[in-house]
Formats: C-alpha cells, sequence, structure tokens
C-alpha cells in the first residue's frame, strides 16, 4: 500500500507547485530542473531534460489521450457504500468524504468511451490521489461495467492502472473485485476484442494480480513501479536490499511480463497502432 | 501439546488435565462426584469460550498447527489419491498440492494450500506460501481436470502469496491474475473449500468458483490483521482491532453474500477431532458435487460470472 510513504518519486506535481513560491515552476525531482507549469503540460508532465514520467491523473490522461471532446464518462458518481463500518484511526466514511472533497472525484477509477484516433473504445483510468488508487467495490464495479461495454458495443477495451493494490476498508469485499474484473475480461477474450492494459507509477497488489496484468498487450510508463508485493515488504522478507531496477517496467520488460515499455508521448500513437492489428 | 495451547483455551486444558489426574483415585467416592462436578464445569467452560470467539481468537484458531491440512484431507476423505507435481515451466512448488481422488463415486481434481507441521515441514513447505509456480501448476491441474471432465475441488490455507524477489521475477501477480481469468471460464465445477487461513491474492489465486465453502473456524480477507494493523495504525500492536474492523470470519462472510456456506467444525475446533470435521466436510461436498455436476458447462461459466458480478456494496 504505497499510498503511506512519501518517496521522492511519489511526489505529484501538485505538490510540487506549491514547494515553488509563485506556483509557476515544478522542480523535477530526478535532474532538478526547474520547468515551467505551461511548458510541463505541453510536454504532458514529462521532464524535457531527462524524461522523468511526473504522475499524472485520469483528467491529464483524458485530455490528451481522446479526440477533442469525444470522451463521455459513465457512473461518475458511484460511491463507497462502507460495507464494513470500518474505523481505523479514522472512520472510513469520513476518509472517503473527506477524499471526495479534495480530489473532485468519487472514487479512485473513472470510466468513460471515447474516440482515440476517430476508433472508439472502452476506457478506465484509476487515480493515484484517491485513497492511494486502491481498488474497492466502485473500482471493481465501474470497470466491470466499463468492459461491459466494450463487450456489447464490441469496442475495444483500455485501462491505466496506478494504484497501490485491493482497499484494505473494505476487507474481503475489494479482494473479491480482483475476480470480477477478471471474469469480465474472460468474457471479452472469449469475444476476440482487444484489451491494453497500461501500468503508470506504481502498479502493486491485487490491480496487477489482476486486470493490470490480464491484457492480450500490456504496456508501461517508463521506470514506473510494478509489482505484487511492495520492495519494503520483499526486503523484509528476504534481508537484503533489492537490485537497482527491481521492479520497475523496464525490469519487467526484460523478465517478459510487458510487451512494452512507451513513452507518454508516444502512448496515444501506439494504443492506435496497436487496435489496428487487432481490431477488425 | 502443551505448546500449541492457545491463551483462551487454556482455562479449559487445565480442568480437562486435573480430571485425568483425578480419574487415577475414581474408586473413592467423594472424587467421582468431584469429578463430575467438573466435568459439568469444564462443558460450561466450553461453551462459554467458544460461543463468544473474537475475530482475533478465530484467526488463531485458523492458524492452529494440529488444524487438519489440505493432505490430511486428502488422506481422510478420498481414496485412490494420484498426487501429481509441476508446473511443466519452471518447478514443482511443494507450497501446493494437486491431484486426482476419488471421494466415494465421485472422481475429482484436488488442489489446495500445504504448510507443514514443524520447522522442517514447513521449510519445505515454505509455510504454504506459493510462488508463481505454485499457482501455474494449479492451473495446469485444472485444465487438466476440464479436459478429462473432472470437477476440482480446491483447499485455501495460506498466509499470503510469497512476497520474494525469484517470486516478482517470475511473476507472480501475472500468475495470479491469469488464474483469476482461467477458473472463471473453466467448463468443469469449481468447489472451493477455505480450510485455514485465506490471505489475500494468494489465496484467492486458487479460489475462483461456484460454491465457496468456509470451515467454521477459519478467516478469509484482502489482508493479514498483524499487516493491517503496521499499515493503518501504524503499528503491530493493533491486530485485534484490525481483525475486528476487517471482518473476515465465516459469519462475516456470510453475511457480506461472498461464501455460500459455513462447514461447522467440532466444539473447539477442526484441530480437536480430525475424523469428525473430515466426515463432516466430505458429506457437504458430496451433496455439493450432486448438484453441480447437473449443471451444462455454459450455464455455469454464467453463473459464476454473475456469481463474481454481484460482489461488492456501492451507492448510485
Ligand atoms: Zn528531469
Amino acid at each position: 500500500m504505497g499510498w503511506f510513504k512519501r518517496s521522492k518519486q511519489n511526489i505529484s506535481p501538485d505538490s510540487q507547485k506549491r514547494e515553488i513560491p509563485d506556483g509557476q515552476w515544478v522542480k523535477c525531482p530526478e535532474c532538478d530542473e526547474i520547468i515551467h507549469v505551461k511548458q510541463h503540460e505541453l510536454n504532458l508532465w514529462v521532464c524535457h531534460k531527462c524524461d522523468y514520467h511526473f504522475r499524472i491523473g485520469s483528467d491529464a490522461y483524458i485530455s490528451f489521450l481522446f479526440d477533442d471532446g469525444s470522451f463521455k464518462e459513465y457512473d461518475k458518481k458511484m460511491k463507497s457504500g462502507d460495507p464494513l463500518e470500518f474505523t481505523d484511526t479514522k472512520k472510513y466514511k469520513d476518509r472517503i468524504n473527506e477524499t471526495i472533497k479534495k480530489s473532485g472525484m468519487y472514487d479512485a477509477v473513472r470510466t468513460g468511451i471515447g474516440k482515440i484516433n476517430d476508433v472508439k473504445v472502452s476506457f478506465g483510468c484509476m487515480d493515484f490521489k484517491f485513497i492511494g488508487g486502491s481498488m474497492g467495490s466502485v473500482v471493481g464495479e465501474k470497470l466491470a461495467r466499463a468492459i461491459d461495454r466494450a463487450y456489447e458495443q464490441k469496442i475495444p477495451m483500455v485501462i491505466i492502472s496506478q494504484s497501490g493494490g485491493a482497499r484494505m476498508m473494505e476487507g474481503a469485499l475489494s479482494l473479491m473485485q480482483m475476480a470480477k474484473t477478471s471474469s469480465r475480461l474472460a468474457r471479452l477474450a472469449d469475444a476476440n476484442l482487444p484489451y491494453i492494459s497500461i501500468m503508470t507509477d506504481p502498479t502493486t497488489g491485487g490491480t496487477t494480480a489482476s486486470y493490470a496484468m490480464l491484457g492480450d498487450i500490456n504496456i508501461a510508463e517508463p521506470k514506473a513501479l510494478i509489482g505484487f508485493a511492495g520492495p519494503r515488504v520483499i526486503k523484509e522478507t528476504i534481508g537484503k536490499d533489492l537490485p537497482q531496477g527491481f521492479q520497475r517496467s523496464e525490469f519487467l520488460l526484460e523478465k517478459g511480463f510487458v510487451d512494452l515499455v512507451v513513452h507518454r508521448k508516444e502512448l496515444r500513437h501506439k494504443i492506435s497502432q496497436l487496435i489496428k492489428y487487432m481490431h477488425q | 501439546m502443551a505448546k500449541n495451547t492457545l491463551d483462551f483455551e487454556k482455562p479449559i486444558i487445565d480442568l480437562e488435565k486435573k480430571i485425568e489426574e483425578m480419574k487415577a483415585y475414581e474408586d473413592n467416592l467423594d472424587i467421582k462426584d468431584e469429578i463430575s462436578k467438573l466435568e459439568q464445569k469444564v462443558d460450561q467452560l466450553k461453551k462459554n469460550v467458544y460461543e463468544n470467539l473474537t475475530r482475533w481468537q478465530r484467526v488463531q484458531l485458523a492458524r492452529h498447527p494440529e488444524r487438519p491440512y489440505t493432505l490430511d484431507y486428502i488422506y481422510m476423505m478420498t481414496k485412490d489419491f494420484v498426487e501429481l507435481h509441476g508446473d511443466r515451466l519452471f518447478k514443482d512448488d511443494k507450497a501446493i498440492v494437486s491431484g486426482f481422488a476419488e471421494i466415494d463415486e465421485y472422481k475429482v481434481m484436488i488442489i489446495g494450500h500445504q504448510k507443514g507441521r514443524d520447522t522442517k515441514s514447513n521449510l519445505y513447505r515454505n509455510f504454504g506460501m506459493p510462488n508463481p509456480e505454485g499457482y501455474r501448476k494449479a492451473l495446469r491441474m485444472m485444465k487438466l481436470a476440464e479436459k478429462f471432465n473432472r470437477p476440482v475441488i480446491t483447499f485455501l490455507d495460506t498466509p499470503g502469496a510469497f512476497p520474494g524477489l525469484e517470486a516478482e521475477e517470475r511473476g507472480q501477480a501475472e500468475a495470479i491474475a491469469k488464474n483469476l481469468l482461467e477458473m472463471s471460464r473453466l467448463k468443469v465445477p469449481i468447489i472451493v473449500v477455505i480450510i485455514g487461513e485465506g490471505a489475500s491474492g494468494g489465496a484467492l489465486g486458487i479460489g475462483v468458483g461456484d460454491r465457496i465453502l468456509m470451515l467454521q473456524n477459519t478467516w478469509y480477507s484482502v489482508i493479514a490483521p498483524e499487516s493491517c494493523s503496521s499499515i493503518l495504525w501504524r503499528s503491530w500492536e493493533y491486530k485485534e482491532q484490525a481483525a475486528e474492523a476487517l471482518k473476515l470470519t465465516a459469519e462475516d462472510l456470510l453475511q457480506q453474500k461472498i461464501i455460500d456456506r459455513i462447514v461447522p467444525e467440532p466444539l473447539g475446533g477442526a484441530h480437536k477431532n480430525h475424523d469428525e470435521i473430515a466426515k463432516t466436510l466430505k458429506a457437504i461436498l458430496k451433496e455439493e458435487l450432486a448438484n453441480l455436476i447437473k449443471v451444462k458447462p455454459e450455464k455455469l461459466i454464467q453463473n459464476r460470472l454473475e456469481k463474481f458480478g454481484k460482489m461488492g456494496v456501492y451507492e448510485e
């Protein structure tokens, strides 16, 4: 559950902005380059000097992946029902309501249908800023419906993952979302409809162990953390430091679990290219 | 025996010991009277303790080292078991066992997590924590069962998928994900039984099926209470609270509509009477098999999709 740790790489553009006095500049955590926010946006929030991919939200992905004005969002206001009436140091209900206020989202995924270079696709995009992009009932249900829309309309499915894993506060119900989404993907696969999974930083736990790894094509953004167990847990288990680049996109490419690592600027084009070969 | 006594069981065990000692002097009438009084007391105590277990105490019972494990159930309930090994890709994972077996008239494929009972066997079994090859071995066996039209029974009992370096290198996440997808469209019936610990994706990796049964004193959740405590409370000290919050017992999961049925255990837990729990489970499995083998494959898969589709609670 990576959202409790704030490592250097985990600093979002939002929090970066706050550190620079006039709010017009961000600093690259990788190479310290100072970048103007306008330039940053034009460069799709990738450092123009070192190619560091800043973490961005679902609204940003929608803005540059889809043809202008073509994206229609579904189930926007679906909200967690707090089935366990869960409380840790805080009530889950309060945590949800505070996050809704702060993020402007109702849960950790946005779903809908839009056009990428004139081709209609069903789309889901997770958002780390909503309780660490954790997957609970809402994420599972919204993605299941999105996969069903792909199935019914015979269009490709694209999911962008950005998640610390299953949401603890919904207990076993969160776990079952892995089975729910995977079973819908099985039906989609049986209908020979393409599914492209895109993994961004970070994609771990139950998210990786279900829909994120089940793409006909698995794509990763450069240097994203992708794995099942978190690095800290593995380090504690083996009692050794982890090798450089372990569980990063390039490592998974080398080990054979992602098809390709794609620069954010190439993402839209690459999706189109692949859909051409897999659909009609 | 004593080393495996749980805290809340101690008063019971102490009393039982005392009765045992007194039985040497049973000829004495006074003592005989005293014994029967104590026996009544111990019965009452047992009822009090076992009918009011906290969720954390259930977790402890689920982990009791004298509980039957997968192979114990196989030996007690089936005949003519042929154990089959390996994923045909990398190696044979000892944390998952599998093979054909006969439960009276039913020929089935059984797949389950396997824990060890002492240090040596636990190391051999990796404490019941599979690597990717364990999940791939399980999938190979399911496909084998599908090919020859045999129902699949899986036994879940794991503290989790192994969080190791090589496990990640070989695609732990991919292995589990693929099983979820393939199990959801397997053409033969699948019965899932949680016999001990059902920890997270490591358990679910062999846990998609048509009927989900849970033994009375087991747990199943997205995370173990200790890990949940360490993340949400930032300390290992809140495992009792975490167990309560996670609502992870068989009764809880029945209420959450995740499982279909609870398998009752002997008073005090499955470890108190292996024969009894095996007999109970066998009868229930036969009943479930009788119903499931009548269902056509397409219907089976459609029902499975709808079953998991209904899981979840949200507001619109
Ligand atoms: Zn840079």
